[in-house]
């Protein structure tokens, strides 16, 4: 029973008369990478906020870490993260700053240290006393994810983490992912790119008109295809491949 | 809930270190704060006050409990703009996903709201006893003073909150708070009101900030402040629980 960090059975969601989540079921799990796809609207922003207890469901039961979040919400949330589609930093503190108040209100024995070493991990040593407003993109979404860290919760959430982030970020925020899941955290995340889901997931969830539509590894979800025929094409490079080739030469080392 | 219960104050503390820090950064805010007021006081002490009768030697005794209000009408509407960002930012999500009491976030931005009213209260104080302010009042009297301005403070927090918390843009956020800003010019903060026409007059001599003024000029010159006091303070806890109520629905509102 235990084997899951989260339980999902029968969803249900609705905005007025807009039925979001028409009975989701899904199971994630423990130290695993789940990837919830769906295209925009699909609705995976309401199942991250449900699970994370920031949006109370209208049917359905969902259980995170093995506590119901209907009825032990608090447990829920000591052991979680979130990290939402907007970079929740505080862009007027310092990158230090951010992580320390983050430790504090986490009731942590150091929070000076914490910060240090998460800082440390994400690069941003040399950023750290700088006001986060003047940070670039890329600097944001890593303390943003640095964040969600502090006090190692058991499973973090992360809605979107790349979209709008250009393809350099995007290949450093799947690093830390899988940097994530290797250290036994339960990574949750959302995304429209199939290709982040492919080279990240454990396990995909298709998300479609308010239902899980598919769900499965790559090779199951693979096998739902007719098997693949062999078929002789020149393989053109990809304007992102041109792209991470040209200025990408230090993701190599 | 017990276990965030225990944590409520800290996590408060926190928040309020937070708030005084981008108070403290964004340092706009804090002229147009202080400054402003001043420069009203300034400007009504030695440009038009020699033109005002009040009956009173010392015209800025006479002007000093209105110029504050003023002041703490600018200064909430800060918190209401703190707020919206907070909301739009997506960091409210953050805390509220967090083992944290889902009201100190809130609390944060009324105790900042508070501390930096004080601030700028104390400031001008101070520039006032610069141009002549002189006061007989005893301790007693200055506590109920700031216990005045504190309670106002408060009531005109929570108004900053319910706009702060659903405004739709930044300007809607701030914008509310213009009216509160001007209600000190219909009052006896600038003039006796028996100088206004009669229509004007009612209005002034009915509305909160009279009452408030005549009880915090009345302790600040040691005279008796007879029912003022107590229309002030009925006026100001009459607002803090009205706003307070449509503040937390609007908060839960959002934060369902």
């Amino acid at each position: 029973m235990q084997n899951h960090a989260i339980r999902v059975n029968g969803l249900k969601k609705s905005y007025k008369e807009l039925h979001v989540l028409k009975g989701v079921d899904f199971e994630v799990g423990k130290g695993s990478i789940f990837a919830l796809l769906g295209s925009n609207g699909a609705g995976k922003t309401t199942i991250v906020k449900i699970l994370a207890t920031l949006l109370k469901s209208d049917g359905g039961t969902a259980a995170v870490n093995g506590f119901d979040i209907a009825s032990k919400p608090e447990s829920v949330r000591q052991s979680i993260s979130l990290t939402g589609q907007f970079a929740a930093v505080d862009e007027i503190l310092t990158g230090r700053e951010n992580l320390i108040m983050i430790a504090k209100l986490r009731h942590l024995k150091n929070p000076r240290q914490v910060a240090d070493d998460l800082l440390n991990r994400f690069g941003l040593t040399d950023a750290a006393d700088r006001r986060v407003s003047t940070y670039s993109g890329g600097m944001r979404r890593r303390l943003d994810i640095a964040m969600s860290l502090v006090g190692k919760p058991q499973l973090i959430f992360l809605d979107e983490p790349t979209t709008g982030l250009d393809p350099e970020v995007r290949i450093e925020v799947w690093k830390v992912v899988k940097e994530l899941a290797e250290g036994g955290t339960t990574v949750f995340l959302t995304t429209q790119y199939l290709e982040e889901a492919e080279q990240l997931a454990d396990r995909i969830a298709i998300l479609h008109e308010g239902r899980i539509i598919a769900n499965g590894t790559l090779a199951e979800l693979k096998n739902l295809f007719p098997p693949a025929k062999v078929e002789y094409v020149q393989k053109q490079p990809s304007l992102e491949e041109i792209f991470l080739a040209i200025i990408g030469k230090k993701e190599e080392k | 809930m017990e276990a965030t219960k225990g944590h409520f104050f800290s996590d408060m503390g926190v928040m309020l270190g937070r708030s005084m820090r981008h108070i403290f950064r964004s340092m706009d805010t804090v002229i147009t704060v202080t400054i402003t007021p001043i420069a009203m006081m300034l400007l009504f002490v030695y440009v038009l006050g020699g033109a005002i009768q009040t009956g009173t030697v010392n015209y800025v005794n006479y002007l000093l409990p209105g110029i504050l209000l003023i002041a703490i009408a600018s200064g909430i509407s800060y918190t209401a703009y703190r707020l919206f960002m907070d909301m739009q930012r997506g960091i409210f999500e953050r805390f509220h996903s967090m083992p944290i009491a889902r009201s100190a976030a809130l609390w944060g931005h009324v105790l900042t709201s508070l501390v930096s009213n004080a601030i700028s209260v104390v400031v001008i104080i101070l520039v006032a006893l610069m141009m002549g302010f002189r006061s007989s009042a005893g301790v007693l009297s200055w506590l109920a003073v700031a216990g005045i301005l504190a309670l106002f403070t408060l009531a005109l927090t929570w108004i900053a909150a319910i706009a702060g918390l659903s405004a739709k843009s930044v300007d809607g956020a701030g914008a509310f708070s213009y009216p509160l800003i001007f209600l000190p010019f219909i009052s006896s903060a600038f003039v006796p009101t028996e100088s206004m026409p009669s229509v004007v007059r009612a209005f002034a001599e009915h509305q909160p900030v009279t009452s408030i003024v005549e009880a915090i000029r009345a302790l600040l010159s040691g005279q008796p402040v007879g029912n003022d006091i107590w229309v002030a303070l009925a006026w100001c806890l009459g607002i803090l629980a009205v706003a307070y109520i449509f503040a937390m629905r609007a908060y839960r509102r959002k934060t369902a």
